[in-house]
């Protein structure tokens, strides 16, 4: 049991440690994602590296603040971003790894923490005083209340099946999704519920990191990147990691609502290796997932559509989503009722 | 101006429009309710050197460089209008080539726009694909003519370079490859939901507003209006052939004169260019390529000569428009004006803007293929409100005090 002053100390050293291994593995994420795009626009595209290249560049940079900005809110939030993204990190499992603060947060506050960054995102891009950013911070907004209610509902229609079955399951924890995989739970209705919530979520997830079809907050072509417009050098360098750990932020958490499993349960009659090599392989199965969720909820999207306008966005999550998340809600009652 | 309008310049740079133009579009949230636009940011005295500096030959590849793109159509346009004042005309050969080099151009440009339209609604994919797909008639431009971009190959009575017959079979194999490619490329821009999400009834310039505003070239015949200088005016071969104006109508049988429309008459133009260059090829008559071969005495010709000409020419962008007037005993012409078809088109995009979204802005303005280098006529500054032309005795002016700043600089340093 750790005591009050090793505990908050354990807890700085492991945001530490979380933001030592999102941060470059999120750049990775993102040098892949490119490099796959690019093969499959028929280009041969950067090598896996250059976002730390880029990052590297863009640290180097003089940082410029707009004459009419202000200037603490205008270089407080890009920090913001980037903090309240990394916090989301210590609440979701990573692999074998249970959540660092685990018991003191569920789902529904992960939930509310998704928020933070896009509206530091939205008081950066209002700040600055542009009227390229503040049309970006206004999509921006659009963008976040659209997605944010198929999101409540893909998880709130499996923790509902989750607390049915286990009424002693603290159900709105992660590690509850992570002791009883949804997909072993589920009943043939069931089933097909959480297909079409996986899917919901994937396409909420192509949102939330603001990728064609759904980047119109920063739009290149239309509003030249939006809530960006006015950023330079550190700051737009801290926005660029935030994007990058936000990447492996919504990746973690579909993984570990939808794919909790482990390689160790499977493989550890047949070899015999110690636990820390087990968690090792876990862990490298566990990033192995990461980037094929991130493969359909990023590259492969983004490289097959155009982006679509803001009312075609809004049409999309309101519409479409909203009406598909409900009927996988219908599905899985049924299943819980049946 | 309501209390929640607010105004965004889009321009003079902006990563949607290519070249410097502004655009002030005042909007009410995402709606826009108020578009001006402003011209003449990149003027670069093109008329100017061919009235003053340089001889008629000269002005042939001056006259590429008028816009990277249309680098036949100006010149094609120009020697019209010297040929047509000077009495110099070419040989019929001559006339064939020019059109298959012409028709090479509408395939490359089309393609370009494609690609460029699709880049502008963010579908990346297929902006590239379209591109792969042009570099085949890049190739087959720079082995006819030597040249990728700025082909050379205009000159007064004739062309510079003749097609062989291995030409003529890479030219066939080259269009093989686009008819065969033709429905891979329709399927992508006329299939797509989402290109088609994008383009549908937006930037609708009614074929009133395209009448009244001049529209030219396939904007003006997506919104219905069967205009083509190919086929209204033939000039060279194309009195041979019979063009036919698209219309979107002979696709699907409605006119929505919408982006979409546009799309449709751009790709079946290119359709129709392949066929005009297999028909061209097929049909290419034998003979000289040249009405005088010997330049310098072409050049004292044209020097000898008196009279005013114009030509026209149906470039990828519209019509294009160029008047020359020659003088006795002097080299440089009297008087040429340029009108190329971006000067009709700009305007239009008032009314096809109004009432759309910001997030319109970037197609419905690609979808006119703007070259703003052609249209620009004269740059004045606006220098804290006192408002001048720059002329070429103040550049001159500024040149010096360059040159002599520099000297002054070198100086010290020894």
């Amino acid at each position: 049991m750790l005591t009050g002053a090793f505990e908050v100390i354990w807890y700085i050293a492991a945001s530490f440690l979380i933001s030592l291994f999102a941060i470059p593995f999120g750049l990775l994420t993102k040098g892949i994602d490119r490099k796959l795009a690019a093969h499959m626009q028929w280009r041969v595209g950067p090598p896996v590296w250059q976002p730390f290249w880029d990052v590297k560049k863009l640290f180097q940079k003089e940082t410029i603040v707009p004459e009419d900005a202000i200037s603490w809110l205008y270089n407080a939030a890009p920090i913001l971003c980037l903090a309240s993204t990394v916090t989301i990190l210590l609440y979701i499992p990573l692999g074998p790894f249970p959540p660092i603060l685990e018991g003191h947060g569920d789902v529904i506050l992960i939930l509310y923490l998704l928020t933070i960054p896009s509206l530091a995102m939205v008081a950066g891009g209002f700040a600055s005083s542009s009227p390229f950013a503040s049309v970006g911070a206004q999509r921006e907004m659009v963008l976040m209340m659209s997605y944010e209610f198929p999101l409540a509902a893909t998880v709130i229609a499996l923790v509902w099946k989750i607390s049915s079955l286990y009424p002693q399951e603290a159900a709105f924890s992660l590690t509850a999704f992570a002791r009883h995989p949804i997909w072993n739970i589920m009943g043939p209705f069931g089933i097909v519920g959480a297909i079409v919530l996986l899917i919901v979520l994937l396409l909420v997830t192509t949102g939330e990191i603001t990728k064609v079809p759904f980047d119109i907050a920063e739009a290149e072509t239309e509003i030249a990147e939006g809530v960006f417009v006015e950023y330079s050098g550190r700051n737009l360098g801290l926005f660029y990691l935030a994007d990058a750990v936000k990447t492996v932020v919504m990746s973690a958490l579909i993984v570990a609502i939808f794919f909790p499993y482990n390689l160790s349960p499977l493989l550890t009659p047949n070899i015999s290796i110690p636990s820390w090599g087990w968690a090792i392989v876990d862990f490298l199965f566990f990033l192995l997932k990461l980037e094929i969720v991130i493969f359909f909820c990023m590259t492969f999207i983004r490289v097959s559509v155009a982006r679509f306008r803001v009312d075609q966005v809004v049409k999309v999550y309101w519409g479409y989503l909203t009406l598909a998340s409900l009927l996988a809600l219908i599905l899985i009652a049924l299943d819980v009722m049946l | 101006m309501s209390e929640h309008t607010y105004s965004i310049p889009v321009g003079p740079l902006h990563p949607a429009i290519h070249e410097p133009i502004t655009l002030k579009i005042d909007v009410e949230g995402e709606e826009i309710v108020g578009v001006d636009v402003f011209c003449s940011q990149v003027h670069r005295g093109i008329e100017w050197l061919g009235m003053n500096r340089n001889n008629p030959i000269q002005n042939i590849y001056l006259a590429e460089r008028v816009c990277g793109i249309c680098n036949v159509c100006h010149p094609f346009c120009m020697v019209q209008a010297v040929e047509d004042a000077s009495g110099i005309y070419p040989p019929e050969r001559a006339d064939y080539i020019r059109a298959i080099m012409a028709e090479l151009e509408r395939i490359h440009s089309h393609l370009l726009w494609a690609g460029v339209a699709a880049h502008e609604i963010g579908f990346d994919t297929v902006f590239h694909y379209t591109w792969a797909l042009r570099e085949k008639v890049m190739d087959l431009i720079e082995y006819l003519t030597g040249n990728r971009v700025t082909k050379a190959i205009m000159m007064v009575g004739g062309v510079r370079r003749d097609i062989s017959e291995e030409g003529k079979k890479k030219i066939k194999e080259g269009m093989q490859y686009y008819l065969e490619k033709f429905a891979k490329i329709e399927d992508i821009y006329l299939n797509d939901p989402t290109i088609k999400m994008r383009t549908r009834d937006i930037g609708v310039l009614t074929r009133e507003d395209a009448l009244r505003l001049c529209a030219v070239g396939p904007l003006a015949r997506a919104s219905g209006v069967p205009k083509d200088v190919r086929q209204d005016f033939p000039y060279g071969a194309y009195a041979d052939y019979g063009v036919k104006a698209i219309t979107p109508d002979t696709y699907n049988g409605e006119i929505h004169a919408d982006v979409f429309d546009r799309i449709i008459v751009r790709l079946l133009e290119v359709k129709q260019s392949v066929d005009i260059i297999k028909w061209a090829v097929d049909n290419l008559p034998s003979g000289p390529i040249l009405a005088e071969k010997n330049l310098v005495k072409l050049k004292m010709l044209l020097k000898k000569a008196e009279g005013e000409g114009i030509g026209r020419v149906e470039a990828p962008r519209g019509e294009d428009i160029h008047y020359v007037r020659l003088e006795k005993g002097k080299d440089p012409y009297l008087s040429w004006k340029i009108r190329a078809p971006t000067y009709n088109n700009v305007l239009p995009w008032i009314p096809m803007l109004l009432g759309g979204q910001i997030a319109d802005v970037p197609i419905v303005a690609a979808s006119t293929d703007p070259c703003m280098s052609c249209l620009n006529r004269v740059t004045v500054v606006d220098e804290k409100g006192r408002k001048y032309e720059i002329t070429k005795e103040y550049m001159h002016e500024l040149s010096v005090k360059k040159t002599r700043r520099l000297m002054r600089n070198a100086n010290r340093s020894f």
